[in-house]
C-alpha cells in the first residue's frame, strides 16, 4: 500500500487534515469510560494489528513529509530543541541504526538501507534524501547522528542515559511536545523531569514505571499511550513559544469547538539501544479534530464520559480546564448513554 | 538566623540539607552574605574542616557587615578569597574547581541563586553531587530562567515578575534545573495578554 503524503501545515493557516483512513486508524487512548494515570505499558514491535498505528515499529503516515517540514521550521527558529550531551553520541548512532533498519524493513518501498561493513547507503524516498556515510564517523554526516535521523522520523525523541539506577534525559529532539522544555529538562533524572505531574508520584506510578524501564532488554520494546487536548492542529505547543500560541487556546466557542479542538495522543515507545545501553523514547504525536473523532460512535460516547468525569487536577495540568465545559457540551450530543465495548478500537 | 525550612514542593525543587563537617578533607567553601554564618557554625562544630579549606566569600548584601568577613578569615582556612559578587568571584572559584583533586568536598551557603550557580559550575566541572553540602541562608529571592528568551533574572522576589531580558510577565514555577541553576519562568498572560495578576512576595 502506498501512502499519499499530505501537503499541509501545523501553524499559521493550519491546513492539516486527517483522511478517512487516518481517522479510522487513530490511536484512541481510552480502553474504558474513565481515565486515571496508571503504568499502562504493553509490548511493542512487529506484528501489531494490521492497518493500525501499532502495525509497524515506527509508524509512517500521510503526515510524514509535512511533519518533517514543520520540525525544520521549528529548529530553524530555536536550535535548542535538539540537544545531545557529549557522552550521548554513541547512543545517537544506536538510534540512527534502529530507525534506519526498522524503516527499511517495514517500508521497503519508501526507505532503503544498504550496508557494506561500516559504509552505509541510506535512501529516503518521501523526503528525497540519499546519503552515503561511514557508520560511527560523525564527519560523514551533515549533523550529529541523532539530529540527522530524527529530522527524518515523525515524533519527538528523548534519549535516556542509564546510570545509578535511574534514567537521565541527556539527549533529545523535541519540536512537537505537550508543553515541556527539553532545554530546561536536559540532564534531569526520571523523577526530576516528571516533577510537575500531579497525583502520579503519590500513586507510586513513577517508582514502578522506572523499575520497568530500567529492565527493558534489547529486542523487546514496550509502549504506552498518553493524551492531552490541543486547540488547532499545532505540533509546536512548546513552553518556549507559549506566548505565541497561548491566545489561540481562548478562541474556542460552541460553534467552532468540533473543528478547532483536537485530541492529541502520544504513542510512546521504549527501546534498549545495543552499544550505549541507553533507552530511546520516541513520542509520536497524533492529532484528531473532535468533529472527526465523533464519526466513530464508540469513541464519541467514551470521550464524553472520560472528559466529563476527569479529576480537575488532570484537566488543569493538561491545560484544557478553561475549555472543558464547551467540550463536554459538544460531546454530550453524541452520547446516548449506551454501553461501550472494551478496548480502544472501533466496533465495526 | 537558621537554615531555611522550605514548604513541601515538587521533586525537582531542591532542598538543602545543610552543612555537615566531613573532617579535615581538602575542600572548597563558598558563601555569600549571611551564608558566612553557616560556615562559621560549621567550623565551630568541627574546627578541623578549615585546615584544608579554600574559602571564597561574597560579603555583598549582608546585613552582617564586615565583621563576618573578619570572623571567617580568623577561622584559619588554607586560603581566603573575597569578591564583591559571585559573578566577580566566579573565575577564581572555577579555577579552584578545575584544580580540585578527587575526594574534594564543596560547602555552599547563601541565597538559592548563589547555591544554584555555584552548584551548576561544580557539577559541570565534574564534582559529584554527593560531594556537595549546601545550606540556604538569607532571603527567598529566586534565580529564574525565562523559558521563552532563555535569559536569567537574578533575585526575583515576586511572582509574577518582569523578565529583565525580554520584558514578558513571568510566573515562577517550582520546576528547577540543576544544570542551569534556576527555576523556570513562564509567561503568565500568554492566553490573555495584558491580564497580569497582582505580584505576590515569594515565600520559602
Ligand atoms: C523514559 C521515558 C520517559 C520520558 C522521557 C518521559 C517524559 C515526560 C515528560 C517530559 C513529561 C512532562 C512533564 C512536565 O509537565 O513537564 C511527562 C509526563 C508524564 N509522564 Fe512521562 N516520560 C517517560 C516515561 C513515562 C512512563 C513509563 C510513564 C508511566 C506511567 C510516564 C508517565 C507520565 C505521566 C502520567 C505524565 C503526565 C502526562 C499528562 O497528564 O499529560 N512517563 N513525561
Amino acid at each position: 500500500m502506498t501512502i499519499r503524503f499530505n501537503d499541509e501545515t501545523f501553524r499559521d493557516d493550519y491546513s492539516f487534515r486527517n483522511s478517512a483512513t487516518a481517522i479510522r486508524r487513530f490511536p484512541f487512548p481510552f480502553d474504558k469510560d474513565d481515565y486515571m494515570y496508571s503504568v499502562n505499558m504493553e509490548p511493542h514491535g512487529t506484528g501489531g494489528r494490521a492497518g493500525s498505528v501499532f502495525e509497524k515499529r515506527f509508524d509512517v503516515d500521510e503526515h510524514y513529509v509535512a511533519e518533517m517540514r514543520d520540525r525544520a521550521i521549528t529548529l530553524a527558529g530555536d536550535p535548542l530543541r535538539c540537544q545531545s550531551l557529549p557522552h550521548m553520541e554513541l547512543a545517537g548512532w544506536d538510534l540512527l541504526e534502529l530507525i534506519m533498519q526498522c524503516k527499511a524493513e517495514d517500508y521497503p518501498d519508501l526507505f532503503q538501507l544498504h550496508r557494506d561493513g561500516d559504509r552505509w547507503h541510506w535512501i529516503n524516498r518521501p523526503l528525497g534524501i540519499e546519503q552515503r556515510f561511514t557508520f560511527l564517523d560523525p564527519t560523514t554526516l551533515p549533523c550529529g547522528p541523532m539530529e540527522y535521523i530524527t529530522r527524518q522520523a515523525q515524533g519527538d525523541f528523548a534519549v535516556l542515559d542509564q546510570r545509578e539506577n535511574n534514567l537521565w534525559m541527556d539527549a533529545g529532539m523535541v519540536t512537537s511536545q505537550a508543553d515541556w522544555s527539553l532545554d530546561f529538562d536536559i540532564g534531569m533524572n526520571f523523577f526530576e523531569w516528571h516533577a510537575p505531574v500531579p497525583k502520579a508520584a503519590e500513586m507510586g506510578i513513577f517508582q514502578r514505571a522506572l523499575k520497568f524501564l530500567l529492565a527493558i532488554p534489547q529486542g523487546a520494546p514496550s509502549r504506552r499511550l498518553n493524551w492531552t487536548m490541543t486547540v488547532n492542529p499545532r505540533l509546536d505547543t512548546s513552553p518556549e513559544n507559549y506566548h505565541l500560541w497561548g491566545p489561540e487556546k481562548r478562541t474556542i466557542t460552541p460553534e467552532n469547538v468540533g473543528a478547532k479542538q483536537y485530541l492529541r495522543v502520544e504513542l510512546q515507545s521504549f527501546w534498549r539501544l545495543p552499544r550505549s545501553n541507553a533507552l530511546a523514547f520516541p513520542i509520536r504525536c497524533y492529532l484528531i479534530a473532535l468533529e472527526d473523532l465523533v464519526t466513530v460512535p464508540k469513541w464519541a460516547r467514551r470521550l464524553h464520559r472520560v472528559i466529563r468525569d476527569l479529576p480537575d487536577e488532570l484537566a488543569e495540568y493538561k491545560g484544557f480546564a478553561v475549555n472543558r465545559p464547551i467540550i463536554i457540551d459538544y460531546l454530550a450530543q453524541f452520547d446516548d448513554g449506551k454501553p461501550t465495548s472494551p478496548g480502544i478500537f472501533p466496533d465495526d | 538566623m537558621r537554615a531555611t525550612e522550605f514548604s513541601p514542593s515538587i521533586p525537582s525543587r531542591p532542598v538543602y540539607g545543610g552543612l555537615h563537617p566531613h573532617g579535615a578533607l581538602p575542600s572548597l567553601m563558598l558563601a555569600e552574605g549571611a551564608g558566612g554564618e553557616a560556615l562559621a557554625d560549621l567550623a565551630q562544630a568541627d574546627p578541623s574542616v578549615m585546615r584544608h579549606a579554600h574559602l571564597f566569600y561574597v560579603p555583598a548584601g549582608a546585613a552582617t557587615g564586615p565583621d563576618l568577613a573578619v570572623r571567617l578569615r580568623a577561622l584559619g582556612p588554607a586560603s581566603y578569597v573575597e569578591g564583591p559578587s559571585y559573578a566577580a568571584l566566579r573565575p577564581r572559584f572555577a579555577r579552584a574547581l578545575a584544580d580540585a583533586h578527587m575526594g574534594t568536598r564543596l560547602y555552599l551557603a547563601g541565597s538559592e541563586g548563589l547555591i544554584g550557580q555555584a552548584m551548576a559550575e561544580a557539577l559541570a566541572a565534574g564534582l559529584p553531587l554527593e560531594a556537595i553540602d549546601a545550606e540556604h541562608r538569607g532571603g527567598f529571592a529566586r534565580r529564574v530562567q525565562c523559558v521563552h528568551c532563555k535569559g536569567i533574572t537574578e533575585n526575583v522576589a515576586t511572582d509574577p515578575f518582569t523578565c529583565s531580558h525580554c520584558g514578558l510577565n513571568l510566573f515562577v514555577r517550582d520546576h528547577y534545573s540543576r544544570r542551569i541553576g534556576a527555576f523556570q519562568g513562564v509567561c503568565v498572560d500568554a492566553e490573555t495578554p495584558g491580564i497580569v495578576p497582582e505580584p505576590q512576595e515569594i515565600k520559602p
